[in-house]
């Protein structure tokens, strides 16, 4: 997410030049980015569900949200509504990652 | 509603309407993006916007028991219905970040095709092959049953015929317009569906809360004040129901099946396959947002419908006066005052999925849980859905729309197993393993003649619902997450990953998972047992078949026939029967619903443990990972060893 350190030499050189091993880290760089990125993700996507919805909800039925007791409510609303979020928030920071290791994928 | 049009009931002929327009326009739409190279047939050409597939695939994923069943279910679990509302929707989070761009990226045309390269082995790809055809017949002999039922109940057509009509719809679209096809009549079809059940939703919400958004009416309060959610869960206590807000499974058993629904949904073939269909992997992500979106749109309003529809239900049909004169239609509900049983009582006590027995003789319905004073003997969970517009007192039209939108949801979903099963047969089978040398127009005879067979077969199996299709979920879920999610998760995320851990995987995954549930939900008879000798006897003869470039094939030649004779004595009785297990001796309290996620541990530290154990996949497989892992089809990391696209 936000948190990621950028990498030294913000903008990298054009793919086609370079050599191996510089390809090489720069891909190793990508590939860890993501793996953070997802990573983030899914421990959001397991805290909304299994978390709030089922492991906590005795403790967050405590509160409500508008007429229902918040856990229920993650259960049966909350956690479709952060997943769609999810997916696009990690739709859109991959689409900047790639832009950044210039590794968009173009159009076939 | 007593008036006619042309000579037919109101609801009739509304229903008749929408039916045959909709069918009409599918067919449209099929003769409109007629396919004719194996790109089109299989992938729609890799070209469909990503919001189309979104569209497609919510189409696709929503079956009839999305649409029809679903909110009855939940009506009546109440928190339980928990598990299939975020087990259903989660699944698509695995899907956008772990599978759907890199299957994309890898460019080709099904799932066996990954797992065959990635794996480099053949009985790597007949495994797959066998799953995804077995995981996509169970699923459709269930949607071909819905669409009989469907026409059964409202067209006054016998379920067989119903069956037939529907599946040859099907085989229409799919087998002219293969996925291009597909494709652009599911996205007709998720309108329909859609506009179908938000309709009723919309009018129950604002009649009961007084927000025309159901899923605000769902957290809204009743015309006193009261919250809605508050005032179901004391009256369904006071009548002796658990907890609305409560349930009854374990915590563990709540997890089991929530994961295994969702890592199912990620494994299941006919799913994948929509996002091979979209231009680039990036496509592939954002693809799968859109289609969370449309199907978030039924499943958030999905458990507002089941308060409505039970709270509603509760409200005017418990303790109100029952009217002989009215079953007989010899009168009107409206006319027999305040606390009299509404009119839709009478209309579904009809068609049977409704019924009442006075058992006190006090001509009054008593609503209740104890079986023993319960007078409302009947109540199909589907009423819920199914009733809505006449409990809405909605007019005739919606439910002829209703009607249209489930047979959407079932046909849709038909359409994308066909789909999966005709390209598993003509592409992984035959093209890949058993005839090697096939043209392209050969292949797409193949697959038409292949979809043709999947037809016939679905057919039988909705007249004649073998056993298992109740046990629908369990296994196609549960074989998805047992067997697909971890050979495709390892493939793409670890590349020491190779093919004795993939096989290892898959086999000990599935066998546990099936074994599981054919034990709790069906029991190992002799007649089970023999089918299970003749599934394995089949798979040995094509692994015969189709390995005779890599050593002596012999010995599976011998094991399946000494397979096909057990299939015999299973068949003629001999074989023990044993019977099905009870849920007490459920392994750590987990239902058969649940066991894939048990398989799905299970098959990862197999496969695991066996990779580790064997040598690594050769270089060029490495390589082949890491190109998949970048997007672009242009900067290659390491040598350009692009796939083909």
């Amino acid at each position: 997410m936000a948190d990621q350190d950028h990498p030294a030499g913000d903008k990298p050189s054009s793919g086609v030049s370079g050599d191996h091993t510089v390809r090489e880290e720069r891909y190793k760089r990508y590939w860890r980015e993501n793996l953070n990125l997802m990573g983030v993700l899914l421990v959001i996507w397991f805290t909304v569900s299994y978390g709030f919805g089922i492991l906590f909800r005795d403790i967050l039925d405590n509160f409500s949200i508008g007429g229902a007791p918040l856990g229920f409510w993650f259960a049966q609303q909350g956690a479709i509504y952060v997943f769609v979020i999810l997916i696009f928030v990690y739709s859109a920071m991959m689409n900047r990652i790639e832009r950044k290791y210039d590794a968009e994928d173009e159009n076939a | 509603m007593e008036s006619t049009i042309f000579g037919l009931d109101t609801t009739l002929f509304w229903t008749a309407f929408f039916v045959i327009g909709t069918f009409g326009l599918y067919i449209g739409i099929a003769i409109w993006a007629r396919a004719s190279t194996t790109e089109d047939f299989y992938v729609a050409g890799h070209d469909v916007h990503p919001v189309f597939n979104g569209m497609a695939t919510a189409a696709d994923w929503m079956s009839a028991a999305s649409f029809l069943s679903m909110a009855g279910l939940i009506a009546f679990m109440g928190y339980d219905g928990s598990v299939f509302l975020m087990g259903w929707t989660g699944g698509y989070v695995l899907l956008a970040l772990l599978l759907a761009p890199y299957l994309r990226k890898f460019g080709k045309f099904t799932v066996p095709d990954f797992v065959g390269d990635r794996y480099y082995s053949q009985a790597a790809r007949i495994m797959a092959v066998i799953c995804a055809l077995f995981i996509s017949f169970t699923y459709i002999a269930g949607q071909m049953r819905g669409t009989g039922i469907a026409f059964s109940n409202f067209l006054g057509v016998p379920i067989e015929a119903g069956v037939i009509i529907g599946a040859i719809i099907v085989l229409f679209y799919a087998g002219l317009g293969g996925m291009k096809g597909v494709t652009y009549t599911q996205v007709a079809q998720y309108c329909v569906l859609i506009f179908a059940f938000t309709v009723p939703a919309v009018f129950l919400s604002i009649q009961i809360t007084g927000n025309p958004l159901p899923q605000l009416g769902f957290i809204g309060n009743t015309a006193d004040g009261t919250p809605l959610l508050m005032s179901l869960d004391r009256t369904l206590t006071d009548l002796g129901f658990t907890s609305y807000l409560q349930g009854e499974k374990a915590m563990i058993d709540v997890v089991a099946i929530t994961a295994a629904l969702m890592v199912g949904t990620a494994g299941l073939p006919h799913v994948i396959i929509r996002f091979f269909t979209v231009p680039r992997a990036s496509d592939a992500r954002r693809s799968a947002g859109w289609a969370l979106i449309f199907i978030a749109a039924l499943y958030t309003t999905a458990p507002a419908v089941a308060v409505f529809a039970r709270s509603n239900f509760i409200d005017t049909v418990n303790e109100s006066v029952y009217s002989v004169d009215v079953a007989r239609q010899e009168a009107r509900a409206s006319e027999m005052g305040e606390d009299a049983t509404p009119q839709w009582f009478y209309n579904w006590e009809r068609t049977g999925l409704l019924g009442f027995t006075d058992k006190n003789d006090d001509g009054r319905i008593q609503y209740r849980a104890d079986p023993e004073t319960n007078e409302v003997t009947t109540l199909d969970r589907d009423i819920f859905v199914l009733a809505n517009p006449e409990i809405g007192g909605l007019p005739g039209w919606v439910i002829g729309l209703v009607v249209a939108g489930g047979l959407a949801a079932a046909l849709s979903t038909a359409a994308g197993l066909l789909m999966v099963i005709s390209s598993a047969v003509s592409h992984d089978l035959c093209r890949k393993v058993l005839f090697q040398n096939m043209s392209d127009t050969q292949e797409l005879l193949v697959a038409r003649v292949a979809a043709v067979g999947a037809v016939l077969v679905a057919i039988y199996a909705g007249i004649n619902p073998p056993g298992f299709v109740a046990a629908v979920v369990a296994f196609a879920f549960g074989l998805g997450a047992a067997s697909f999610f971890p050979v495709i998760f390892l493939g793409i995320f670890w590349k020491r990953m190779n093919k004795e851990g993939a096989i290892a995987g898959m086999v000990v995954g599935l066998s546990i998972t099936a074994a599981y549930i054919v034990h709790f939900k069906i029991g190992f008879s002799s007649i089970v047992l023999g089918v299970v000798a003749l599934i394995i006897g089949i798979v040995l003869l094509i692994m015969h078949f189709g390995l005779k470039g890599e050593g002596d094939t012999r010995p599976m030649l011998i094991g399946s026939i000494v397979f096909g004779l057990i299939f015999l004595g299973g068949a003629f009785g001999v074989l023990p029967d044993i019977a099905p297990g009870t849920a007490d001796q459920w392994f750590l309290g987990v239902s058969p619903e649940g066991f894939g996620s048990v398989g799905m541990v299970i098959s990862f530290i197999t496969a695991t443990l066996v990779a580790l154990a064997t040598k690594a996949p050769p270089e060029e497989i490495q390589n082949m990972v890491e190109d998949i892992r970048m997007p672009s089809s242009v900067s290659h990391v390491t040598h350009g060893n692009a796939p083909a696209e």
